[in-house]
């Protein structure tokens, strides 16, 4: 058995980016993700990478731009506001077709907003966040073994479709300890060589152009349109889910992240008292796995999405259902978190409703 | 037959973009000269900017990446950390590296970042159609200057190679102008030396460099040249401001 190390998930998200090839980390200091740029500091120089400090989000950001278009794997973290400061760079990177990851333990916001974990931030990672027709990869993964299992598909995801792929976390999840097992060191000469690269042409090729640029409209369209035709594909074979306990279930819970640990504690006492309750939980914000739940939304009476925010995946829900069947809404905001009791006590209520010819 | 004059192979062979008179053309054109000279078609990087050159990646034959606005100097950064070896430049404009981009120019020097740097200071913003730049002269009409530029309300114009000269990162800072042919030859010196700085690993360089905007200053071309000698030349001294190579 692979050893095990005991590992805060800020932590374990880096280790994972120098296993998976990358050597560029480009980071700004900021609350709750400081752990990630401290150990990028501590052990890039170690392992020949690069740790660098940038003047702010935004410069953080286009160093990525800059070292992803010259052929490496590169990373940045932060937390909410910084993620903000960052979008016009995603948006570049996503227009340029670049691929690389970027790190989100959200925070609460608007604003300055909390320091405490928040999952506020999923219109900004699954609806665009910067200008323009484009998405990202977005992983929200529920504890740190996944997130290290994450973090390492979403280099090979981001190479693969060549875009940008997202980590949403959230502070607690980047905050806390568990035991983590790694896969084995990857190093970037063993990756495949990008062809598309501007590492110099060695006079042996022509010219390589990292751009966004398209003055002519027409062929911006045409290249959006090729965009969307892969965003299609991506669709279809990427999103990634976990189902606990639904096909039985009366009321199923839809939650990701932090937010679904917490729900299937009140799952399980739910069903200690033989509420007919399920989880779905998704892995993928983006895309987003929309079918799982229209296949459910066939049989069950109701949803019940648990956010840690004022709702925002529920508007997926919503969408993924088509009017089936209700879909209710519980949630804590500005970086409280969602108790297991509260969850219990709001599925109790909603299937009273029921009874009351509610749903 | 002997050949006397001939395109330098790193310049592509296209029509650029820029208007009549406009001195671009001639700063691209002793860019690719001294990457010929240096032999370094093949090992060059360059990044181009937001403003009028915005679309230099299709007047250069060597690998380019079009940065976002002002954000060129964290863009090369990236590419020199994953190719320390190959030789990057950035290409930018005043607006570009002087307003929106201050904190990456500024920053790029205070690390010694091995890159360098061509910055065009004509003293306006060209590519939207001329509104003032931070180093706009004192009185000089604009579109968002129409009565010129006045200190209490703008304040005074921005002499990045004295501000740049006085960060210990910076290796090697001149200011040029391309005026006339005397200039010019000393502008493709220039450029030599900031991109042979940057070969030998000595840090980070810039070249900034007078040049006119026929177009938005409203002039005839000789009359913007002109120009640019008896007023910008008086605000921007020409000459070495950093030399540790």
């Amino acid at each position: 058995m692979a050893e095990k190390f005991l590992m805060k998930g800020n932590e374990a998200v880096a280790e994972a980016a120098i296993r998976s090839g990358c050597r560029y980390f480009f980071g700004y200091p900021i609350t709750p993700q400081t752990e990630l740029a401290a150990y990028m500091a501590k052990n890039m120089p170690k392992r020949g990478g690069v740790f660098l400090q940038a003047e702010s989000e935004i410069a953080a950001i286009n160093m990525v731009y800059g070292a992803a278009g010259a052929g490496a794997r590169a990373m940045t973290g932060s937390s909410s506001p910084g993620i903000s400061l960052k979008q016009e760079g995603i948006s570049y990177i996503a227009g340029a077709d670049l691929p690389c990851v970027i790190v989100n333990m959200a925070r609460g916001g608007p604003g300055l907003g909390s320091i405490q974990g928040s999952q506020a931030d999923y219109f900004q990672a699954t609806k665009g966040g910067g200008h323009g027709d484009y998405h990202m990869l977005v992983f929200a993964p529920n504890s740190v073994q996944e997130l290290v299992d994450m973090t390492a598909r979403a280099f090979d995801k981001a190479d693969e479709y060549r875009m940008p792929a997202m980590i949403l976390g959230d502070g607690m999840l980047g905050q806390m300890m568990e035991p983590v097992e790694f896969f084995e060191p990857t190093e970037p000469d063993a990756l495949p060589k990008k062809e598309w690269a501007t590492d110099g042409t060695g006079m042996k090729r022509k010219k390589n152009i990292i751009n966004s640029l398209y003055l002519e409209s027409e062929i911006l369209e045409r290249l959006n349109i090729e965009r969307y035709e892969r965003y299609k594909r991506i669709c279809e074979k990427e999103p990634l889910f976990e189902e606990i306990n639904t096909e039985d279930a009366e009321i199923i819970i839809a939650a990701y992240g932090m937010s679904a640990r917490i729900a299937a504690s009140a799952a399980d006492a739910l069903r200690s008292e033989g509420v007919r309750v399920g989880i779905i939980r998704p892995i993928t914000l983006w895309p987003f796995p929309s079918e799982i739940f229209a296949r459910r939304a066939a049989y069950v009476k109701a949803f019940l999405c648990v956010e840690m925010s004022m709702g925002q995946m529920v508007e997926d829900v919503r969408l993924a259902v088509e009017g089936k069947c209700p879909v209710y809404f519980y949630g804590r905001t500005g970086g409280m978190t969602v108790e297991p009791d509260a969850v219990y006590k709001e599925v109790k209520r909603i299937l009273e409703l029921k009874t009351a010819g509610g749903i | 037959m002997i050949t006397v004059f001939k395109r330098p192979h790193p310049l592509s062979d296209v029509s650029n973009t820029y208007c009549p008179g406009c001195t671009h053309g001639i700063v691209h054109r002793l860019v690719a000269e001294v990457i010929e000279e240096l032999g370094a078609e093949g090992d060059t990087i360059g990044v181009a900017p937001v403003g009028c050159s915005v679309v230099a990646y299709n007047f250069f034959e060597f690998d380019v990446q079009q940065a976002a606005h002002g954000r060129a100097p964290a863009v090369a950064t990236g590419i020199k950390r994953v190719h320390p070896d190959k030789l990057v430049f950035t290409y930018q404009g005043d607006g570009d590296l002087a307003a929106i981009g201050t904190a990456e120019t500024v920053h790029a020097a205070a690390r010694g970042e091995n890159i360098s740097i061509i910055f065009i200071n004509n003293a306006i913003y060209g590519m939207t159609g001329g509104q003032m730049a931070p180093t706009s002269l004192v009185g000089q009409v604009t579109q968002t200057t129409p009565y010129g530029r006045k200190i209490e309300n703008q304040g005074y114009p921005i002499k990045v190679s004295e501000m740049l000269s006085t960060i210990e990162g910076a290796a090697y800072i001149e200011r040029v102008s391309v005026d006339s042919i005397p200039n010019i030859k000393k502008t493709k010196a220039a450029i030599k030396k900031a991109f042979e700085c940057q070969l030998d690993k000595k840090g980070f360089s810039l070249v900034e460099v007078l040049s006119s905007c026929p177009t938005n200053w409203g002039m005839e071309p000789s009359e913007a040249l002109k120009w640019l000698r008896e007023n910008m030349i008086k605000q921007y001294p020409l000459g070495v401001y950093c030399d540790k190579r």
